[in-house]
């Protein structure tokens, strides 16, 4: 097996008396769909936020491309080449596509008028046309408000937002939730794209199946740790809630690995 | 899925069918600064076949301008503000507290050259810059409402003013500066309105061009989202707020050369008509959305229409009743185009139709 592009090794976060992460592991490969799934409070989020730096963990590490890291804001996580798509998705519902896609990273005008804060549409534009190109999306209105469109296309927006600034991971929250069937295939298709380019895509679902018509492994968490690794084929809904719920027990499986 | 949303077509719902290069956001904008474009071209027809060239003339609509310009600056400021989904009811009183100082400031100098009025100037648009980065201060950094933080100042501010001034308005205002009113015309406009011209250009051009324009409509889209992206959300606004009060010392020298003397006790209803023109120019109130050209539009309804009645021998009290009217229609108006937008739907029934024939041809 090559190194992970990213690794977690017995990360523990306590708030409290709560152990939101319990001595948890986690890996992906480049160009790799791993879903992370568990019952709500298993851990899930805490572990995103642990890699991606919107949280300090209390012991473990973290592991970058086989380097042993410390990301210790979301900037740093940018930087680094790793995004974060939010379930609530963070677009500006008032501007269009490529006014969020560049939000924050506008591309200046050359020369004066550029340190006067004027910025290049024309660039802007060509390279979120491109980036959606790329992802054979269904957004094609690029001067329409994102507020006016599906729920699939706001979810396509922020995903081609996440990896044209990184290149190297993202991280998808509960994606299809909220969508409609003819939405979540083409979100699905997305997911697929991305992972087609390379990128490790962390996917966060309580959709069984979605995640396993998408994912090439599925992580599954319980009680703040691990509790099985699966490959996404020739698994089963079942299997995969009996992990959730710990009526199934992988840990032989897990711990030989 | 259990859930499943009211059936868009995913491909056929938002093709843009329009000419690129044109954001759809400026055309939804300036389609509501257009439809009241419209009501204010009616007004001005129906003033011009009631009252024939008295109406028309050049001289009247040079009053209309000058009446219009100092709302005009203001108005730019409020345009800011209530795109981030705030409100600056203090502007007025701002107007008021930087005359005071600048006429104190002037009065204090002596003199009636352009140098004294320099200086009364820069006083005024400093303690206008001033009451602004308080404002945007405390809704910022302190988190307390936007609106109980400037109806705090606009009380502030007034009531300060009184205080310097005792209640009776300063008449020491330099002949340079009321001469530049009464005679000086720039490319034939008056010299006020043309001043008001250019803030007005330069605001839009920021406000449509800029990343600080960019970053108004973010914070006031959605501000959580703003920040997220890195946008530092907090000096934005105080930006924004600092930008409305310095318009409002700006505003406060142009009534000063109006005027030749404070307004201390006339600008009590000034915050609520140029809000009143910024959204009835299609800024929403709820933030995210609107030009600088459409509250340009919004100022000259209320003002034509004060001229229109003084000329047709209308009580001009009538005005009141008019710009209520027209401020409640937009606002419907613009209601049910947002609750239309969000269905997924074209912005009105006509353009819905015509975008439906494009799609069969």
């Amino acid at each position: 097996m090559t190194t992970p592009i990213l690794e977690a090794r017995g990360l523990s976060r306590s708030f409290g008396h709560v152990r939101a992460l319990d001595n948890a592991d986690f890996d992906i490969q480049r160009g790799e769909v791993v879903a992370l799934i568990g019952d709500n409070g298993a851990g899930k989020s805490t572990m995103v936020k642990a890699l991606s730096g919107n949280l300090d963990v209390d012991s473990g590490e973290v592991l970058f491309e086989g380097k042993p890291v410390t990301i210790s804001s979301p900037q740093q996580a940018s930087a680094m080449g790793m995004e974060v798509v939010y379930q609530d998705l963070a677009l500006a519902p008032h501007l269009n596509p490529v006014q969020n896609m560049f939000l924050g990273r506008e591309i200046p005008r050359k020369g004066i008028l550029g340190a006067l804060g004027f910025m290049d549409d024309k660039a802007m534009r060509a390279k979120a046309k491109a980036g959606f190109a790329d992802l054979g999306g269904t957004v094609r209105a690029f001067s329409s408000p994102v507020g006016s469109m599906s729920g699939g296309q706001r979810q396509q927006i922020a995903i081609v937002r996440a990896i044209t600034w990184a290149d190297k991971v993202v991280f998808l929250d509960e994606p299809t939730a909220a969508l409609g069937v003819v939405q979540t295939k083409n979100v699905l298709d997305t997911i697929k794209r991305v992972r087609d380019k390379g990128i490790a895509v962390i996917l966060i679902s309580h959709s069984m199946p979605h995640v396993l018509e998408v994912a090439d492994r599925v992580q599954v968490m319980r009680l703040g740790t691990r509790v099985a690794t699966l490959p996404a084929q020739g698994t089963t809904v079942e299997q995969l809630v009996g992990a959730m719920t710990g009526a199934l027990d992988f840990s032989a499986k897990e711990g030989a690995k | 899925m259990s859930v499943i949303q009211h059936p868009l077509p995913e491909d056929v719902a938002v093709v843009d069918t329009h000419e690129p290069g044109e954001s759809l956001l400026k055309r939804l904008t300036s389609l509501q600064s257009v439809w009241i474009l419209g009501v204010l071209l009616v007004i001005v027809v129906f003033f011009s076949i009631a009252a024939g060239q008295k109406f028309l003339s050049t001289s009247n609509f040079s009053l209309i301008s000058q009446n219009v310009a100092v709302w005009a600056v203001l108005g730019v400021g409020m345009t800011f503000v209530i795109i981030t989904s705030g409100i600056d009811l203090s502007i007025g009183s701002v107007l008021v507290f930087s005359s005071v100082i600048a006429a104190k400031v002037m009065q204090a100098v002596g003199g009636e050259g352009w140098g004294v009025a320099l200086i009364g100037i820069v006083a005024a648009l400093v303690s206008g810059l001033a009451w602004g980065l308080l404002n945007g201060f405390l809704v910022a950094k302190a988190k307390v409402p936007p609106l109980i933080v400037t109806l705090g100042s606009l009380s502030v501010a007034l009531g300060l003013a009184q205080v310097i001034t005792g209640g009776i308005d300063v008449r020491a205002v330099p002949e340079v500066l009321t001469d530049f009113n009464t005679y000086i015309k720039i490319l034939g406009i008056p010299s006020l309105p043309f001043v008001a011209l250019l803030v007005v250009v330069v605001g839009g051009i920021v406000l449509h061009k800029t990343r600080f324009g960019r970053y108004t409509y973010a914070v006031g889209s959605n501000e959580e989202g703003a920040r997220r992206v890195g946008v530092r959300v907090n000096r934005q606004l105080i930006m924004v707020y600092a930008l409305s009060g310095t318009l409002a010392g700006f505003a406060a020298v142009l009534a000063l050369a109006q005027f030749g003397t404070t307004t201390i006790a006339g600008q009590a209803l000034t915050n609520l008509n140029v809000i009143a023109a910024v959204v009835i120019g299609g800024t929403s109130i709820f933030g995210g959305e609107g030009s600088i050209f459409g509250t340009v539009v919004g100022l000259f309804i209320p003002a034509v229409l004060q001229a229109g009645f003084v000329i047709t021998g209308v009580e001009p009290f009538w005005q009141g009743v008019a710009v209520g009217t027209v401020l409640v229609a937009a606002v419907y108006v613009d209601q049910s185009r947002r609750a239309a937008a969000l269905r997924g739907a074209k912005s009105s029934p006509f353009r819905a139709l015509l975008s439906r024939n494009k799609g069969k041809a």
